[in-house]
This record gives C-alpha cells, structure tokens and sequence, in this order.
C-alpha cells in the first residue's frame, strides 16, 4: 500500500516513476480516466442546464451562452426548497444519532455481556435485515394514521432509528476489544454504562463514522417512506420535494434539473471534504461485513 | 428492598440484568416497528379493506386474484430481471474498473472520487436527468449523439422492450462507485506475500488474478452480490419518477413488485391486495437472500 | 361623578358583550383546493368579498400540491380533520361518495330544479341517488390549438373543420430530417394528456358509439365505433407518421417549443402558451364529423365534506352559494381563465366571442363528462390500448377487448355486480 513506500530521494523517486511508465500502464490510465469522466458527466450535464434559459435548454452545449440564475432564483423563491433541505437535514441527523447511540449500546450489549437469551436477542435483530421496508409501509401507515404521525419529523424519522445492520456492524467491531479492558475498568468500580461510553465507544470510532456516513446518506436520499407519510408541501423532504415535479402543470426542464443541482450539490461538497474518511469507512464496512 | 436485593446477587447475574436494560428500549423498538408491523402485513393480506371503511376478511382471495392477474406474473418477471441482469453487469464493471483503477497512483484519489460521486447523488434527481437524456431529438443527449453516428432514434423509455434496460441504466451507474471501493478494498487486503511468491514462481498477470485474487475476493463478492440483488429487487425511485404518470410502463414493462404495491396501496386504496403484495416480495427476498448465504456458507 | 362612572362601565359592557357574541357567532370553515398559482389567487379574492359579505364567517384557504391533492383530503377527512368544503375533480365523485367523505347538498339552500336550469347540463354528472353532492365554479372543455407560423409555413390557411382535415393539415404540418426523425410534427397526440379524453367523448361518438352505457356500468367502447376511434387516433402516429405519443415529453412541450403544429387541449393549458416567448398560435372549436360536433368536459366541483356539522355546514354552504354564483364565475374567467358553469355567464356576447375562450365556450354546448369511477384506471385503459395497437401491433379490436375486459372488473367491483 502507499503508506508502506520506502523514502527515498526526490530524483531517485522521479527516475522510478518515469521506469514504470509503458504504453500499456498510459493506456489503462487514460480509459480509466475517460470512463471516470463519462461517469460524471450527467452531473455535469444537470449543473450546466441548470444555469441555462428554457431558450438554450435544447442545444446541446456545455456552457450556456447566457448564463443565468434565474432559475435558482425561481426556485428558491417559487418551491419550498430550503423548507425540504431543513426537513432532510433535521430528520437525517436525529436518525443518525439515534442510530448511532442505539446500534452501539446494543451491539456493545451483544457482545460484551454474557446472558440467557443473548443469542436469541441478536438473531432476532439479525432477522430485521430479512424484513423489507416495502412490507412495512402500509402497517406504518396505519400506525401513524392512528397516532398522529402524519407530516410529522416523527412520523418520517421513526422507522429508522435503529438498524439490524448498524448493529451488527457494531457488534462486529466491539467483539474485537479485549475483555481485559473491561474487566479492569469493572473491578475499578465503573458503571456499566460509562465502560461503554466512556472507553469502548472512543475505541470504535472509525466504526460510528461509517455507521454515521451510511445511515446519514441513506436517509438523505431515502424516498419510497417520506413520500407516504409526507402530504403537506412544508413537511417534504429533499426526495419528495423534487418528485413533486411530476405534477400535472409544471415540467420546465431547466428548472427540474436546477432542483437536482440543489439536491445533490450539498452532498458533493461534503464529500469533496471529507473524502478520505468516507471512501475509509466503506471499505472498513465491506470488509467487516 | 431493592437495595437488598441488589447487593445479594451475583456479579452474573448483576450483569445480566445491566444488560436487558440496556436492551429494553431497543427490544421495545424492534417489537413495535419491525416484528409487530410484520405480522400486520401479514393480517391485512387476507382482508379487503380500502383505508376508509372497516376490513373484511377473505381468506386467500387476495392471493388467488394476484396469481392469476396476467399483470403480476410480468410485473414478477420485471423484478427479476432488473437483478438477473443488473447485479453481473454492475458487478463485472466495477470489479475491472476496480482491478485496474487499484495500480493507479497517479491521480487515483481524483479518479476514483469521480467513479464514487453517482453513489451519493439522490436517485430520484439523477432519475430525471437520466429521463431527460432519454428523450427524442431534438432533446434527448443520447439520441442527438446517436444521430452524429448515423444509427436511428430510440424510443428508450417508451419502448416496451428497451424500457426496463433505460430504467436500469441510472442504478447501475449509481451503484458502481460502492461497488468498485469495496473491491479495491478487498484487493489491497490480499497479503502482499501472496503476490511476491507468485511473482517468484514467474506466474503471469492473468494468473495472479485467478488464482489469487479472485478466490481471495470470494466473501466480498458474495457480499456484493447479497446487497445489490436486494437492492434491485427492490428498485423503485428511478421507475417512479421516469415513468410517465410513474405507471410503470408502457404496458407495464418497467414496473417491478415494489411499484405494484404502491400502486395498489396508494392510488387504488387496495391495501389487502397490496398486503399480500409486500408478503410475496418478502418471501422472494427472503428466498434470495437464503440461497445466496448458503453458497456463502459452501464456500467457506 | 360615580354616576357617570357607572353609565361609562355599562355602556363599554354591552359593547362588550355585543362585540363578544359577534365574535362567538363567527365561524370559521376551512376549504382546500389545489395549487395552482391564478385559482389560489381566486379563491383568495372571492374569499375576501365573501367575508366582507359575510362578517361572520371566515374562510381559512389551504391548498396542496397537485400530486397528493386526493390523497391528502382523503385521509384527512376520514380521520376527522380536513376542510369543511374542498374542491374534488368530478371524476373523484364516487370515490369521495363511497368512502363517506362528502354529503349531499342541502336542497333548500340548492334547489333542483335551479340548478338544472341554471347550470351547463355536464353537471348533471354530479347528481347521483337523487341528491347533487358538489357544483362547480368553472368548467373546462378542450379545443384545438394550432401554431399560425407553422400553418402559414405550410401554406394552410385556417384550422381544420373536420377529423378527415386534420388529418391531412397533420401530413402538411410534419417534417422530418434526412434520418426520418420527426424535427416538427403536425399533430401531438399525448394519450397520458387530455387525448383519451378526446378518443372516450369524442371521437367514440362521431363513430356512432357511445363509452359507457346509459347507466355507467358497463363499458361501451369495446365496439367497431370504439375500434374505429382507436384507429383513427392512432394512425397519426402509425399510419400516417405525423408524430409520436409523447414526443418532446409532452404535446403541450412540443407545441409550447414551436415543434408541433396543433394539439388538443384544455383551457388551463392558455395561460401557459400565452406566456410562451414566440409563440404565435390561435385556437378552435373541435374539428367535427359528419356535420356533428362533440366535446369532452371537465370540472372540479365543491362540495362540502361530511366533517361539517351545524354552523360550520351552514357557512359552508352559504360559500359555496356564493362559489357558484355569476358574480363568483366571472372572476374565475378572469383570474384563472377557466369557463363559468353557467349558461348565463358563460355565453354572454363578449365571453363567447371571446378569441381564446371562445372556442371552449361554444363546445361547452355540445359537451359531455364521463362518469368515472376511478380515472387513473380507466384513463390506463387508453393509454395501454393505443401502446398495443402502436408498440405491439395488434388490432384496434384486439386492443380494446383486452383493456376492456381488465376495466370492466373495476367496474363490476365497485357496483358490486
């Protein structure tokens, strides 16, 4: 891997690079690098429309001659864009602490304390993973009709506040602490609780942030639940607000594709940020997984 | 008396009761959104019931008139197929891109950002851009570039034939990106001493990689497999939103399962129907994913 | 001094006590439509001279995007909540009767009779089991738009007055590049838009059928008019290659860019083409056949939910008195641009001669609305049989069989036969 490179000069590593370059290494490169660039570019093509007139919507030209906000304007102005980024956001982040904070204590639970019955605990949490969200939804429904829950952050966030996978996943990496630890912390008189707060948890770190990563995405981009439980146009979320575009009177393409931009430019920035630690926790998830 | 009681207990038996504490609330979560809404689905699937009046038991007849809709056996059949064929294209793209992609120094973290970036789009907003690439000249960017090459217009998203492949397209692409990370991943876990012992038994390229890479990327294939014929299975926010009127069609020819439920849950206000709906696809999921950990565990 | 203290105390008291029981006597009712920028601005504007008629009354307006409209008021008002009057698509009626949502109109407040004389006969469309269970402020009907430039470009020199016409006006107006690709077409048919309304009233008729049976139970089109009609619509596309279904996304798309040379629509689709830069387009009464002339209509009635009791129905129904009332519907033309639901409004001299709504006007006469039981179904039906004969090339007959046998289930389950 990189990391484990020798250090060596500055020239010497230049005359090793220009080495290893071969018309076959350039070729794979440059597919490679073209087949990245075919992959982004209905990304591209959304942005650049989205700053295009409904004139110049049709033409097929990268950059628009006029460029313009316009359409940002309208929709910002015109929807209720920034009502369903707040509502995504909102819902997302207390879905993931809550996932967070569960999904450890249960699988910390799980794996770290001996009882009768855990192993059917852990199975029976296993076995959600089987129980799709498709079969789930009108039972919800029903339950939130009843109670309530209807275009409520509740009413969206409630079916996924703690997951079978989190908790494996959790479980996974907490079986991988020594026990010696613990011990040593009991016989010191800690509580329960605050041996997995306060010296499990920070050691299983990398783990709750490809927790958090998956779970704050998933529900980011979630649709088939909100669009159930959702009616009223304030209460969207991200999702929800850009399939109402489907409507009987509206589809201008520029602006459909100036709601996309909205939706997915947040996500691409934090991405560009945080880059290396979501690309790290995913391969740490699959592998564990 | 408490206090007694707690004192003359064992550290065990402290331990445990610790434990289903901690476990409660979980348990009572699980219990009330997972397992009882189950059992739900499960009910409402023998009654007839619109939402608005009270529910009418009526055994199987909901499954009798699902079996023998013409409609469900090809929406049934659009449901594998989205897997059958989405899951080893998806798979064998991004395993090459992987392979490739992970002897790349030069650039790699910006590459590969870009073959990861689809993941986190939003299906429905790229559905729409997709949507929109799919249309007729003068519009639709695929059909333009087609006619830079001479080859006619495709209908794509109204075409009974190509419909289902044109829905498929955008979460293949979208899915790539996770897909070729978690390969990567699963490539660099091969010790480096395997390759240096094979490079020492002067074995070739192609070798290598059937012998030593492939086999070791065993479980994390089947992982990858597990998680995208699930997800396929259950595809539903692109059809949704290219469809015109999301029906799922023309003459239903994109629609999976998931979409029929809706349909019949949402639109109609047929929710027994749609019940038993959601119980097939469970058992198909269920099925599925069954066949699959046992091959995992065969190859173990 | 104490005297006059005490004349001042009970003179704000009774002002006071008259002031409160005004304000204990006013009602607050609630209404719901959709969203949609002109009929909020409408409803709006009626509200306001409603409630300075009425100042005991007040109308809280809410409306909601379209694509969870009926969805919305449904749960709503049978769990309790919702609108006391709300606004449904005439074609949502049994639905909304079925699942207890909406009751009867008083008659004393609207009388039979009145309204029968009073109103466009489509109406009657809402009378069922003896009551009428809603009235619309406006009605829509469809008509053709034709694109002048294009027609002018092809030599044509009015719009076509017969089906046969519009046919060859379609052949004139299409053109194709090198490749056979339409780059314009003469006719947008869009069977997800207003054309299977076209084909189900229209088009049916002039071939000597009818959709339904008199009763609504069973289905009619399933017969060689039926066929014929499929037929004709779907030679636009398969015979004589004037376009294709949906081109350019949708035929008001492709006509709002210039790139077809007529479409059917209704009269909501005006505002959006006035509004289109370039676009230099007139509209028509509907092409005709053998000397006859046929329309389809539309409307979204009001009707008062079954959550209004006592007062609240009471004011509710006194709205909607003034909803439909001439006064009501003349602002509903100008505001919204949507036809008013009676004679007495609608064909007044300036309203009928009127260059863009003229044409719906004067179709309104010879106008009918499908009875649905459930649109999105049976507007399926449409679209699946013009995809077959199309896409998968059976016959006109083969197709409606097929869709027919699959609607007449629907139909059967709701009335229970």
């Amino acid at each position: 891997m990189a990391d484990e490179e020798i250090k060596m000069s500055n020239s010497d590593q230049m005359i090793q690079r220009l080495e290893q370059i071969n018309p076959t290494k350039i070729l794979t490169w440059t597919l490679l690098f073209l087949g990245s660039i075919v992959m982004i570019t209905p990304i591209i093509f959304m942005i650049s429309t989205s700053f295009k007139t409904g004139q110049e919507v049709y033409t097929l030209s990268l950059l628009p001659q006029k460029a313009t906000l316009e359409n940002y304007i309208f929709i910002l102005k015109e929807s209720k864009f920034i009502y369903w980024t707040l509502n995504s956001l909102w819902v997302a982040s207390f879905s993931t602490i809550s996932v967070l904070f569960f999904d450890s204590l249960v699988g910390y639970t799980l794996a770290k304390f001996n009882f009768r019955g855990r192993e059917i605990i852990f199975i029976a949490i296993l076995s959600t993973l089987m129980i799709p969200t498709e079969m789930l939804i009108i039972p919800w429904y029903m339950m939130s009709r009843e109670f309530g829950w209807i275009d409520t952050y509740w009413g969206i966030a409630f079916p996924g506040l703690m997951t079978g996978f989190g908790t494996f996943l959790m479980r996974q990496f907490f079986m991988g602490l020594p026990d010696e630890l613990i011990d040593a912390a009991r016989i010191d008189g800690w509580s329960e609780f605050s041996i997995w707060w306060r010296i499990a948890m920070p050691l299983v770190i990398p783990a709750l942030s490809a927790l958090a990563i998956f779970h704050f995405l998933g529900n980011w981009t979630a649709f088939l639940w909100p669009l159930i439980i959702v009616n009223d146009p304030d209460m969207y979320t991200i999702p929800v607000g850009l399939a109402s575009f489907n409507g009987e009177f509206q589809m201008d393409w520029e602006i459909v594709m100036t709601a996309s931009c909205l939706a997915t430019i947040p996500t691409l920035f934090v991405f560009i940020i945080l880059q290396k630690y979501i690309i790290k926790g995913i391969m740490l998830a699959g592998l564990k997984g | 008396m408490l206090k007694d009681f707690w004192e003359n207990i064992t550290l065990n038996q402290k331990l445990a009761i610790t434990a289903w504490v901690f476990l409660l609330i979980p348990i009572i979560f699980y219990t009330t959104i997972r397992f009882y809404p189950t059992f739900e689905a499960f009910y409402v699937s023998f009654m007839k019931w619109n939402l608005l009046g009270s529910q009418k038991y009526i055994g199987l007849k909901n499954y009798q008139r699902i079996f023998g809709d013409e409609d469900f056996w090809i929406v049934l059949w659009n449901t594998i197929k989205y897997a059958i064929i989405g899951v080893p294209i998806s798979l064998f793209i991004s395993f090459v891109i992987a392979y490739f992609l992970n002897e790349i120094k030069f650039g790699h973290q910006t590459i590969r950002a870009f073959y990861f970036i689809p993941f986190l789009t939003t299906a429905v907003a790229m559905a729409w851009v997709w949507r929109w690439f799919y249309q007729p000249m003068p519009i639709g960017y695929f059909n333009i570039m087609l006619s830079w090459v001479g080859i006619p217009q495709q209908p794509f998203l109204k075409s009974i034939e190509q419909g289902l492949y044109s829905v498929m397209a955008p979460a293949v692409w979208a899915g790539l990106g996770f897909q070729i990370v978690i390969f990567i991943a699963g490539i660099r876990a091969v010790p480096k001493s395997h390759f240096e012992a094979a490079e020492i038994d002067g074995a070739g390229r192609l070798q290598i990689l059937r012998e030593i890479i492939l086999p070791a990327l065993k479980p994390t294939t089947i992982f990858l497999v597990v998680i995208s014929t699930i997800g396929f299975l259950r595809i539903f926010d692109q059809v949704y939103t290219m469809t015109s009127d999301s029906a799922g069609g023309p003459l239903n020819s994109t629609k999976p399962l998931v979409l029929m439920i809706y349909e019949y849950a949402f639109d109609t206000y047929m929710l027994g129907r749609a019940s038993a709906l959601t119980v097939i696809l469970f058992l198909l999921l269920l099925t599925v994913s069954l066949i699959q950990l046992w091959l995992m565990r065969k190859s173990k | 001094m104490k005297n006059f203290k005490f004349i001042l105390l009970s003179i704000f008291s009774s002002l006071f006590l008259l002031f409160g029981s005004i304000i204990a006597n006013a009602v607050e009712i609630e209404y719901w439509q959709y969203t949609y920028k002109s009929r909020v601005a409408a409803i709006d504007k009626l509200i306001a001279n409603f409630q300075n008629e009425n100042p005991g009354i007040t109308v809280k307006h809410t409306n909601f995007p379209y694509a969870d409209y009926r969805k919305k008021v449904s749960i709503a008002i049978s769990s309790g909540d919702g609108p006391d009057l709300v606004q449904l698509y005439y074609g949502w009626l049994n639905d909304f009767r079925d699942g207890g949502l909406i009751q009867p109109l008083p008659q004393d407040i609207f009388s039979h009779s009145d309204i029968e004389s009073d109103f466009f006969k489509m109406v009657s469309s809402m009378k069922v089991d003896g009551e009428y269970w809603g009235l619309p402020t406006a009605v829509r009907s469809l008509a053709l738009f034709y694109n002048n430039d294009l027609f002018k470009e092809a030599g044509l020199s009015g719009p076509p007055e017969t089906l046969d016409q519009m046919v060859d006006y379609a052949k004139k107006l299409t053109k194709t590049d090198s490749n056979g690709d339409y780059l314009q077409i003469g006719f947008g048919v869009d069977t997800d838009g207003q054309d299977h309304h076209f084909w189900r009233e229209v088009l049916v008729r002039h071939f000597g059928g009818q959709p339904y049976s008199d009763d609504g139970q069973k289905i009619a089109y399933n017969s060689a008019a039926g066929a014929q009609a499929l037929k004709y619509l779907t030679d636009f596309e398969k015979t004589h290659k004037t376009g294709s279904n949906g081109f350019m996304n949708r035929g008001q798309d492709a006509f709002a860019a210039g790139k077809a040379g007529m479409v059917l629509d209704g009269s909501f689709r005006i505002s959006k083409f006035n509004k289109t830069e370039g676009l230099n387009f007139s509209i028509s009464e509907l092409p005709g056949h053998n000397g006859k002339r046929y329309n389809f209509s539309s409307f979204w009635a009001n009707a008062i939910s079954t959550k209004a009791e006592g007062e609240k129905k009471e004011a509710a129904a006194k709205f909607l008195k003034y909803l439909t009332s001439d006064e009501a519907m003349q602002v509903w033309l100008d505001t919204v641009g949507e036809l008013p639901a009676k004679p007495s409004v609608a064909l007044v001299e300036a309203n009928k001669q009127h260059p863009q709504y003229g044409p719906f006007i004067r179709g309104l006469d010879y106008a009918t609305a499908t009875t649905f039981i459930s649109e999105k179904p049976q507007r399926q039906s449409l679209i699946d049989s013009y995809d077959m004969v199309v896409l998968k090339d059976m016959s006109p007959e083969d197709a409606l069989a097929k869709v027919a046998k699959k609607e007449q289930e629907l139909l059967d389950d709701f009335f229970g036969n």
